[in-house]
């Protein structure tokens, strides 16, 4: 059979190729031409080398700021990811309760991330809101605003609910897709209910839970807008994640090498994690 | 159109025509030797020569940065370990 060599579908792939260069690859040659920079304005720009990378690995700040992002994102996935698996496990599979349960699942999705941070703020207050009132009613000493550990608490319990749907609504998706015939020779062979779980139904969310652990491992790193509208980064500097401090870096201090130079080493580290997680569940998928 | 703003410097305009002409150069590579198809290397998991490609660079910039951050500002050395480190990453990865 003779093969039709037609080059014109590569014209169909140029709109993408345009969109990611000024959407992606122009702005991230920019950062790296800002990180070797420095500039106070009026677009004169005098070389730096590698300074501000040297000032940014040896800055405590940004190690700390480090930490806590990783901290909070291995928090985020322990708890997210086997919520998400709960639910979606207890969802109806049909009836009336499967739209019911949808429209539940895709609402905090649907508030943009200003809201949710100022719903939170306003719900955890002491003096007006209802968590925080109610808490301290019961006699626990909460207060976002004074204490690291509740300012924590609130932010991650804040992130749960908002981002635990997308997991749910992923592994829902995943479950619905497995044939019936899978549940039937498990009830023929006597399968219990942590069997049919550990050897059909995980195994055939994998690909869908791969999605979900990138997702919300390169969204909870890359955190900004909750904690910040919530906390500010506070008490102190508990909540100031990577993000934050860039901002304040970049547009508070209008410090735009270092802040570039940050910026490269951050987007490092997201790609370097991501790799890793695409790699190591493909490859145990593939395993399988 | 000015691309002042993009405020280029000639270390970095060679930086990413290396990039590029490593990617011009791997499509000719592929092109005249097929071979690209997915192995698996000491690391087990299968990769292309693009993921190989991929690898290499991060892992370079990784050295770089470590470099920078334990031994000094001067990266001579530390690109002669990247590049070490890639012509492993081909043969072994």
């Amino acid at each position: 059979m003779n093969k039709t060599w037609n080059n014109k579908a590569w014209f169909l792939v140029l709109p993408v190729l345009l969109l990611v260069a000024f959407s992606a690859a122009i702005p991230l040659m920019t950062v790296v031409n800002y990180s070797v920079q420095d500039t106070f304005g009026n677009n004169e720009f005098f070389w730096a080398g590698t300074d501000w990378f040297d000032e940014i690995l040896h800055s405590p700040r940004f190690w700390e700021a480090l930490q806590r992002n990783l901290l909070f994102s291995f928090i985020i996935l322990a708890l997210e990811i086997p919520l998400g698996i709960f639910i979606a496990l207890n969802m109806p599979k049909k009836g009336l309760g499967v739209p019911v349960c949808l429209v539940l699942m895709a609402l905090p999705l649907l508030i943009p991330w200003n809201v949710v941070g100022t719903i939170w703020q306003v719900f955890g207050r002491v003096d007006i809101g209802l968590l925080g009132r109610v808490l301290a009613s019961l006699g626990f000493d909460y207060n976002y605003v004074r204490d690291p550990i509740d300012a924590w608490i609130t932010v991650i319990v804040m992130d749960v609910w908002h981002w635990t749907s997308l997991v749910v609504l992923l592994c829902y998706a995943g479950l619905v897709s497995i044939p019936d015939a899978y549940y039937q020779a498990a009830k023929i062979d006597g399968a219990s209910r942590w069997s049919v779980f550990r050897y059909i139904q995980l195994p055939k969310m994998n690909r869908v839970l791969l999605i979900a652990v990138l997702l919300r491992f390169m969204d909870s790193f890359m955190i900004y807008t909750e904690p910040f509208v919530v906390t500010g980064g506070g008490p102190g500097n508990s909540t100031t994640f990577l993000s934050i401090d860039l901002v304040k870096m970049a547009i508070g201090q209008f410090d735009l090498g270092p802040a570039a130079a940050m910026s490269i080493v951050y987007f490092l580290i997201i790609l370097l994690m991501s790799w890793i997680f695409y790699t190591v569940m493909t490859s145990s998928d593939a395993d399988s | 159109m000015s691309f002042s703003w993009m405020a280029w410097t000639l270390p970095t305009a060679i930086f990413f025509l290396t990039i590029l002409a490593l990617l011009i150069g791997m499509s000719v590579w592929e092109y005249f030797s097929p071979g690209g198809a997915p192995r698996t290397g000491i690391l087990r998991f299968e990769s292309t020569r693009g993921d190989r490609l991929f690898i290499s660079l991060l892992g370079a910039a990784f050295i770089h940065l470590a470099w920078l951050g334990l031994v000094g500002p001067n990266l001579w050395w530390a690109l002669a370990l990247a590049v070490v480190y890639a012509v492993g990453v081909f043969r072994f990865v």
